[in-house]
């Protein structure tokens, strides 16, 4: 298997991979990216985190796309090579959080909707190196 | 109605906004002279020098404070450079507003400039996983992502249309087409604007702002200072709201790829925090409100920030911009300057350009586009890094 774009932010199983985040062992706040030294929440003092896969299935919150290529460090094509992407914004319930990330090759705004159910999946970007990306599975409710 | 927290506006000045190819120190002079000329203070009479900084140009830049004081000619004033990103102007008239009421000084010129690189904002180079700013371009997220994401949410939840959005670019050309200190001044009709290319879905070209060189200066005093030299009417500072965030944050912010997580403490909104502060400071509800200058990086975020000064219920902004109620001649006039559309935004100036552009409303001086019987005029901008910042001016 490819690497990752990013060493250690999820999970390589390529059947169900994970983000992986991490937890304040005092009050349960996740973070993604991982957060290792001091809590973010001020009422809590927590300096222990366990390092966790997050929920690898969500809702859709909002979406857009990139029309134009990214600047570097996005991985660089030749301009007529470049094919727009959608990138959505999912809401994991149990962590209580919105993630970014790119949606799957193939799938545009069109096909899009807040609410829509999607699940974490992996695909290389132009260089070969694997990166997360939304896929939807479901209908919207 | 006056408190004893309060401060006058003696005098505003810009340099008019655009690519101009010079230093941000020549702007600010322009700025400062013109600031001074309007409160008919003396260069050698101001105490403290209040800059904005700008990360853009070298070490001047970085002491903006000093860096004026020297290119207006050293005169042993005191001395600040405050950096807030979008709200660096605001922090710096907070720091001003500080010094006056402390008795520290009595007159005060805050001021900020900036000249901006041609081309797109680009991040660092080098790799720097650590760094969430080269992390969301490692994986193709824009600048424009964001506002995309925000407006897109506003199509799903509140059926707001790119139409909408592109009525807010026309309605802001038209009110800024006659300001003599802004970048773009051309109206624009709807179909121009659905002409021009998508660029974040549902985003076009026209709907996002551009970057300005320009210049933003303001002279201030304590309201018995105001009063000696016979302006005790010159509008003043009512508010100053410069709160940070509270946890867990509710939107996702550049250049974050994730907010926080509201497990353990709920979600809160930034931007509608913002004025909340400024209103209870002031002792003025959103009802009082005569106009408002807002910071619209897209046309859809002006709605936004609409609902966040609470000058509609939630998710009805649209309606409000759709009954021309935000024009010029409208109940509730929003960027009656012609906004970041119509100016392109240079930073350390912006929030300070949006407290001139009140100035001259509540003094009736704003000409093609003075809002009629103004009164009571509301700031609102946000940046990077947990930075905005929410003015209030009365007369």
């Amino acid at each position: 298997m490819s690497a990752p774009v990013l060493e250690g932010w999820f999970t390589l199983d390529a059947g169900a991979p994970q983000l992986l985040g991490s937890r304040c062992v005092a009050c349960g706040t996740y973070y993604f990216p991982k957060l290792k030294t001091f809590c973010r929440n001020p009422d809590c003092a927590g300096e222990k985190f366990e390092e966790v896969p997050l929920s690898r299935t969500g809702k859709i919150w909002s979406f857009t796309n990139a029309v134009y290529q990214p600047p570097e460090p996005y991985v660089q094509v030749a301009a007529e090579d470049f094919k727009p992407f959608a990138i959505a914004a999912v809401e994991l319930e149990k962590e209580k959080m919105i993630v970014l990330g790119q949606v799957v090759a193939g799938v545009g705004v069109e096909s899009l909707k807040a609410g829509l159910d999607v699940e974490l999946v992996l695909e290389p970007l132009s260089d070969g190196k694997l990166t997360w990306k939304w896929k939807p599975t479901g209908a919207a409710k | 109605m006056s408190t004893n927290k309060d401060i006058a506006i003696l005098g505003v000045g810009m340099h008019p906004w655009g690519k101009w190819g010079k230093s941000f120190i020549d702007y600010g002079v322009v700025a400062a002279r013109a600031a001074l000329a309007d409160s008919g203070v003396n260069w050698r009479d101001v105490q403290f020098v209040s800059g904005a900084a700008t990360i853009r140009n070298g070490y001047p830049g970085q002491v903006a404070g000093a860096t004026f004081a020297q290119a207006l000619g050293w005169q042993g004033a005191q001395v600040n450079t405050s950096y807030a990103a979008c709200a660096s102007g605001s922090q710096a008239l907070a720091a001003a507003r500080s010094k006056i009421l402390s008795g520290e000084c009595e007159v005060a010129l805050v001021i900020g400039s900036d000249t901006t690189p041609k081309g797109f904002l680009k991040p660092q180079p080098g790799d720097r996983p650590d760094d969430p700013d080269w992390v969301r371009f490692r994986i193709g997220i824009t600048n424009p992502t964001y506002f995309a994401l925000y407006a897109r949410r506003r199509i799903e939840m509140y059926g707001d249309t790119q139409a909408d959005f592109a009525m807010v670019k026309v309605k802001n050309a038209e009110n800024g087409f006659t300001n003599v200190n802004a970048r773009y001044r051309k109206k624009f009709t709807a179909e121009e604007v659905a002409a021009s290319s998508i660029v974040a879905d549902p985003l076009r070209l026209m709907d996002i702002c551009a970057v300005s060189d320009g210049a933003a200066a303001m002279i201030v005093s304590s309201v018995e200072y105001a009063r000696k030299i016979g302006k005790a009417s010159a509008p003043r500072i009512a508010a100053i709201s410069t709160v940070t965030p509270t946890f867990a944050s509710a939107l996702v912010e550049m250049p974050d790829i994730a907010t926080d997580s509201a497990v353990a403490v709920p979600a809160q909104s930034f931007r509608s925090a913002l004025p909340r502060k400024a209103y209870e400071e002031a002792g003025v509800s959103p009802k009082d409100i005569s106009l408002a200058e807002v910071y619209d990086l897209s046309t859809a975020l002006e709605l936004d920030w609409i609902e966040d000064l609470q000058l509609c219920a939630r998710g009805e902004a649209a309606q409000l911009m759709r009954s021309g109620a935000t024009r010029v001649n409208g109940r509730i006039p929003v960027n009656a300057s012609g906004g970041l559309a119509c100016f392109g935004e240079a930073v350390p100036a912006q929030a300070i350009a949006q407290v001139c552009e009140l100035t001259w409303q509540l003094r009736g001086q704003a000409g093609d586009r003075q809002v009629a019987d103004a009164k009571v005029g509301i700031t609102a901008n946000q940046g990077l890094f947990g930075h905005g910042s929410s003015v209030i001016v009365k007369r």
